[in-house]
């Protein structure tokens, strides 16, 4: 079964999602997400979804939903790379994302993430040292 | 019809043409830089020539299906290319009426010892030329719609050009009404900046539009958010106080989008958010 890789980087966990998400995948990415978050410790969730050309409304309430149960968990979510017409399909889906923190790509994300999460409150288990989640 | 009316009208033909477009210059005399006088007879002589045929073709009972058509192909070509030429509608119309004038005078002229001939004939061929003015009249409203739809398509292309203020500020001053098919115009062309340019910041300025209403809010939103899933900010400026008024009157809520006066103070607030400075040079400093 084909599965979207969680890496680790600090107190982040970084997402890049480089294929075209069907339903099961997202939901799978959503809950292992959700439990890497909570294993580790994590402050925030960085999702790349610049390889990302198709969305549906489905894909849309996904993304809202890591963002909120991110925020349960008191991690914050970024969401970067959106495509011009994947920004223009979630609006007129009604689905503007208004609870996700946007940016323009990694590097800028990483910055926003950085600013937002205090240096010193690193959090994370910085014992723990595999990449992707061993399922 | 009878035949010996059309007859009369052939015979009469040349007369009716000097009457007529006697009549035409007398009313348009200052427009003869539009189209010249040789052009303007030739398209009255064909005209009443048609005219002529289709009346004789009718009266001899055959279809006028064909003959009628010519008519108003010639009819067409001349209201089109006056319409093009930016003709008044009543100068058009002069142009058909005068006809009927000119042809109802000639039949007055011919056979005015008989009255009650002269009236039905007149009757009719007056009902003719009512059809044919309906017609020209359509068609000229038609072709003034499609130069309005073509200069429409011709705004929309040109007016929404993305300037790239500074590095990282992205402006779109919009002119002109918003409606959806301009927003969506407008949207493709800024993400697509945004993108290529990798700017932080996004300043959309409305001030030259004239009006703001609940559906051109809805479009504004919609451009926002969309700019803001792309992970850009984007400001709105040149809220003109009336456009402010009518905002808040119409109970719509803009208070998630960042708003500004002016595309001055918005570029001020994109500075301050990208943590750019700008100072006045003193002549002390630099020398």
């Amino acid at each position: 079964m084909e599965k979207i890789p969680i890496l680790k980087m600090g107190p982040f966990l970084l997402v890049t999602i480089q294929v075209d998400l069907y339903d099961r995948l997202a939901l799978n990415l959503e809950s292992d997400l959700i439990r890497m978050v909570n294993k580790m410790g994590s402050r925030g969730v960085l999702i790349d979804i610049s390889a990302v050309n198709i969305v549906d409304s489905f894909m849309g309430r996904i993304l809202g939903n890591i963002a909120s149960m991110s925020k349960i968990l008191d991690a914050q979510t970024v969401v970067v790379g959106m495509q011009p017409a994947v920004a223009i399909t979630l609006v007129e889906l009604g689905l503007p994302l208004n609870g996700v923190r946007t940016a323009l790509n990694v590097e800028k994300g990483m910055q926003l993430l950085q600013s937002m999460i205090p240096p010193d409150d690193g959090g994370g288990d910085e014992n723990t040292e595999d990449d992707t989640i061993a399922d | 019809m009878a035949l010996d009316t059309i007859a009369l009208l052939q015979k009469k033909k040349q007369t009716i043409l000097e009457t007529w477009i006697k009549h035409q210059l007398a009313n348009d005399a200052l427009r003869d830089e539009l189209i010249s006088n040789e052009d303007g007879r030739a398209q009255s002589e064909e005209l009443l020539n048609a005219f002529l045929d289709k009346l004789r073709t009718e009266a001899r009972g055959g279809s006028a299906a064909d003959d009628s058509d010519h008519v108003q192909d010639i009819l067409e070509t001349v209201t089109i290319s006056r319409a093009r030429k930016g003709y008044s509608p009543r100068e058009t119309g002069v142009f058909i009426f005068s006809f009927k004038e000119a042809i109802l005078k000639a039949l007055s002229d011919e056979i005015k010892n008989e009255p009650v001939i002269l009236f039905e004939e007149s009757q009719k061929i007056s009902n003719k030329i009512d059809v044919l003015a309906i017609e020209s009249f359509e068609t000229f409203i038609k072709s003034r719609e499609e130069v309005i739809l073509r200069q429409t398509d011709e705004i929309a292309e040109i007016s929404t050009p993305v300037i790239r203020v500074w590095e990282g500020i992205l402006a779109l001053p919009i002119i002109g009404t918003l409606d959806s098919s301009r927003t969506q115009v407008v949207m493709e062309s800024l993400l697509s900046q945004i993108v290529e340019t990798g700017s932080e910041i996004a300043i959309l300025d409305i001030s030259g539009v004239p009006a703001v209403d609940s559906l051109v809010a809805q479009h504004l939103m919609k451009t926002v958010s969309a700019t803001r899933l792309m992970g850009a900010e984007c400001i709105i400026s040149g809220v003109r106080p009336e456009i402010a008024q009518t905002i808040v009157h119409l109970g719509i809520d803009l208070s998630g989008i960042i708003t500004k006066s002016s595309l001055a103070s918005a570029l001020k607030y994109a500075f301050s958010a990208l943590r750019l400075e700008v100072k006045k040079i003193s002549k002390d400093v630099k020398a």
